[in-house]
């Protein structure tokens, strides 16, 4: 990431993911290959990340690379792979069947910092949640999707029992009507559109492509805001967000601004 | 078919029948030996023998139309350019009529007897039966072959079914075409084509003798449209073979005269006559149904049953619900279903060996609507798809709506969560939403039509602001709205459950 750059990265979702540490005797002392990402090594504490022996060192590679000064378009299938990621947001919870509608809105509408719901943050932007400064960064996910797990592991971040939020903005050359958002998530998730609520995923939840769908909506000619939030407790976090056409088609002629 | 033409009046009974889709059509739908049921200007028509006719505004209420004068027994009809031929038989039968008959063709513009255009001319007889020979010259049945070629099979007991092949631009006998003979023991036969085969459906069984009518629609099918037609197991309709289409069920009894209405979209009826409807006196009526196909033979479908059901997503298995918290119940120990425990990773704190549950086995309860429906938001929810758990907003009731018109075969339905007055509705910008009352507008009437494959096409009667028609198609895994039918896609075929 070229911090002397701005990388403007104006789709904001809040990507709430509630990383739950829990279990940590098991996370600490994971047995060999028993979890996912854990390969062995000493217990990460409290809040932190796992550590890595020498060998596995804490990389975002490979499922991530820098996000570069150019535009990026959606890869084939249309999702988009460019995102400005907020480091986890401690939400503990020793089970996602607590995900009904009416938790995950209530935890998305606490307040973590200011202007979440409007921000437009650049890479290496910081924020302070409770005693924890926690940064953004811009990145460009080398999968369809965009896994928070590895993101968080890579940052060296608590996984489980957590809130990320993420901020996307997509350049439209000309106006285009009924198009959908369609998202996939792990686990539950809140996405808005230019400020206004598009899709809604409740309950504990893989990621699946084109699993939700937002009514008909308008990308403006120019820049658009896409802000998620997704809340996980003890889950592989992810998700895939791409436009799609009356037909089902995705939309691909579109950019998302570095 | 044992001809009897039915007396030139028939009474008109106005039955304004309670809601329910078990009955064959409604309004007035008395009728023998209907012709294939055909669409002109927006209205749908049938004639049976005697040249009387039915109407119908929607295919569901039907009403006395015009008599043709001088037809005589079993007509059909078929729509051509812009002629609709029909052909009728002038006696025979037997029962008085003797063996010797002739099919008549004759045709009109319309089939509207308030247009200037209602007028059937240049009759002609393109078959005939002598009385002697092993044919029966009634029962004319159409197919417009894939290739434009026009042909009538014709027939009875009396002998064999025979076809000809007729000219499409004047329905003409062709000349020097001779006819073929392609079933026996059966009659009402009407050709149809699908796919790379003709099928030949033809009514078995005995007529005319009210609720003791064994009549059934039988099928064969061939490559060649001259036969041989071969039912399921490779026996031939001359030997009196076919595979059985419809027999009686429910309060309808004697099923025949196959006629095939082609609705688009993967959509297939089927007209026909029950000899005697049991809810109307025994007397004989018009019926439309789904037509099902499996495995490349023609099935009948029955039109939708009311009931509580989940409504289960082709697309992703997933089950319409209304967007509401999620009520955990009680029952199970969790974990791995009873088992475990302190004692080890699978030992029961009291199973012997440690392998089975601990304490009395009981039933648990269902959820009930009382236990969830109370944080329920009062006004409109909106709708997805989720897995199935029978809970109570995951269920809906389906019933019919009276006074509220129809489709073919079938009135209108409204759909509710079972136990509570609230009603799936198609709402503005072609989404759903479950409204707290039924209210009886119009997009809250639901159309359900079984498709071929024996899923359903679900479809609102009108949607706001939209001229359109749309269908419930889950776009999403998750996420159902209205939108245009694809017929190729699973997005948008249901299935019923019984929960």
């Amino acid at each position: 990431m070229k911090t002397h750059r701005k990388i403007v990265l104006l789709v904001s979702g809040v990507v709430a993911v509630l990383a739950f540490q829990a279990n940590s005797a098991a996370q600490d002392n994971p047995a060999p290959g028993a979890a996912p990402g854990g390969p062995v090594g000493a217990a990460a504490p409290g809040r932190a990340g796992r550590s890595y022996t020498p060998d596995h060192p804490h990389s975002l590679a490979p499922y991530f690379t820098p996000a570069t000064s150019s535009p990026k378009s959606p890869d084939k299938d249309g999702f988009l792979q460019r995102w400005l990621l907020l480091e986890p947001i401690n939400k503990p919870n020793r089970s996602n069947t607590v995900f009904t509608d009416s938790y995950v809105r209530n935890a998305f509408n606490a307040e973590y910092f200011p202007n979440q719901f409007t921000v437009i943050p650049h890479d290496g932007d910081k924020v302070t949640v409770d005693t924890n400064e926690l940064a953004w960064h811009a990145l460009d996910s080398d999968l369809f999707n965009v896994k928070l797990f590895r993101f968080a592991d890579g940052v060296n971040k608590q996984t489980y029992g957590v809130i990320f939020w993420a901020v996307t903005v997509v350049n439209s050359p000309q106006e285009m009507k009924n198009v959908r958002m369609a998202v996939g998530s792990n686990s539950a998730s809140i996405w808005w559109l230019n400020g206004q609520e598009a899709v809604d995923l409740f309950g504990d939840r893989r990621m699946v492509m084109d699993d939700c769908i937002s009514k008909r909506l308008t990308l403006n000619k120019g820049r658009n805001v896409i802000r998620g939030a997704v809340i996980n407790g003890p889950g592989l976090s992810d998700f895939c967000v791409r436009f799609v056409d009356e037909n089902g088609q995705p939309i691909k002629d579109i950019t998302l601004e570095p | 078919m044992k001809f009897r033409i039915l007396p030139a009046t028939v009474p008109v009974l106005l039955l304004l029948w309670s809601s329910n889709p078990a009955l064959a059509v409604d309004g007035e739908p008395f009728i023998h030996d209907p012709a294939t049921v055909i669409q002109c200007d927006g209205k749908y028509y049938t004639y049976g023998t005697g040249g009387g006719g039915l109407v119908s505004d929607d295919g569901w209420i039907w009403h006395s139309g015009t008599r043709v004068p001088g037809v005589g027994a079993a007509p059909d009809l078929i729509h051509i350019g812009d002629r609709y031929y029909m052909a009728y038989a002038s006696s025979g039968g037997g029962l008085g009529g003797g063996h010797a008959s002739a099919i008549h063709v004759m045709w009109s513009k319309t089939l509207d007897p308030n247009s200037p255009d209602y007028k059937f001319n240049d009759n002609t007889v393109v078959a005939s039966s002598d009385g002697v020979e092993d044919c029966d010259a009634i029962d004319p049945g159409f197919l417009l072959d894939s290739d434009g070629r026009l042909w009538v099979t014709y027939g009875t007991y009396f002998g064999f079914i025979r076809i000809v092949e007729l000219d499409p631009k004047t329905g003409h006998h062709v000349e020097g075409n001779k006819p073929v003979n392609i079933a026996i023991d059966c009659e009402a036969t009407e050709p149809i084509y699908r796919d790379g085969w003709y099928y030949l459906l033809g009514t078995h069984g005995t007529c005319c003798d009210g609720a003791n009518s064994t009549y059934n629609i039988r099928v064969g099918r061939s490559k060649k449209v001259t036969g041989p037609y071969l039912d399921n197991l490779g026996n031939d309709m001359l030997k009196g073979g076919g595979k059985l289409v419809v027999a009686a069920s429910g309060r309808f009894v004697g099923p025949g005269h196959f006629g095939l209405m082609n609705l688009g979209d993967g959509v297939e009826k089927f007209s026909c006559h029950y000899e005697a409807d049991l809810d109307r006196g025994g007397r004989s009526v018009l019926d439309i149904r789904p037509l099902l196909w499996k495995d490349g033979w023609p099935v009948a479908g029955d039109n939708f049953q009311e009931g509580t059901y989940e409504i289960q997503s082709e697309r992703s298995g997933y089950a319409l619900e209304l967007a509401v918290d999620f009520v955990r119940m009680a029952g199970g120990r969790g974990g791995f279903g009873g088992f475990g425990g302190r004692r080890g990773a699978l030992g029961g704190t009291n199973a012997p060996g440690g392998r089975g549950p601990s304490g009395p086995v009981t039933p648990i309860p269902l959820q009930t609507l009382a236990q969830v429906s109370s944080n329920w938001p009062a006004g409109n929810i909106e709708l997805r798809l989720g897995d199935f758990m029978f809970r109570p907003h995951q269920k809906w009731t389906i019933t019919t709506v009276t006074n509220a018109g129809g489709y073919p075969g079938s009135p209108y339905f409204k759909i509710t969560i079972a136990g509570t007055d609230r009603a799936l509705a198609a709402a503005e910008g072609a989404e759903l939403v479950a409204v707290p009352a039924f209210t009886g507008q119009p997009e809250q009437l639901w159309r359900i039509d079984q498709l071929t494959d024996g899923t359903y096409r679900v479809m609102p009667k009108v949607v706001p602001n939209s001229k359109e028609p749309l269908a419930l198609t889950a776009i999403g895994y998750s996420t159902p709205t209205l939108a245009k039918f694809d017929p190729k896609s699973d997005k948008a075929r249901w299935s019923f459950k019984t929960p």
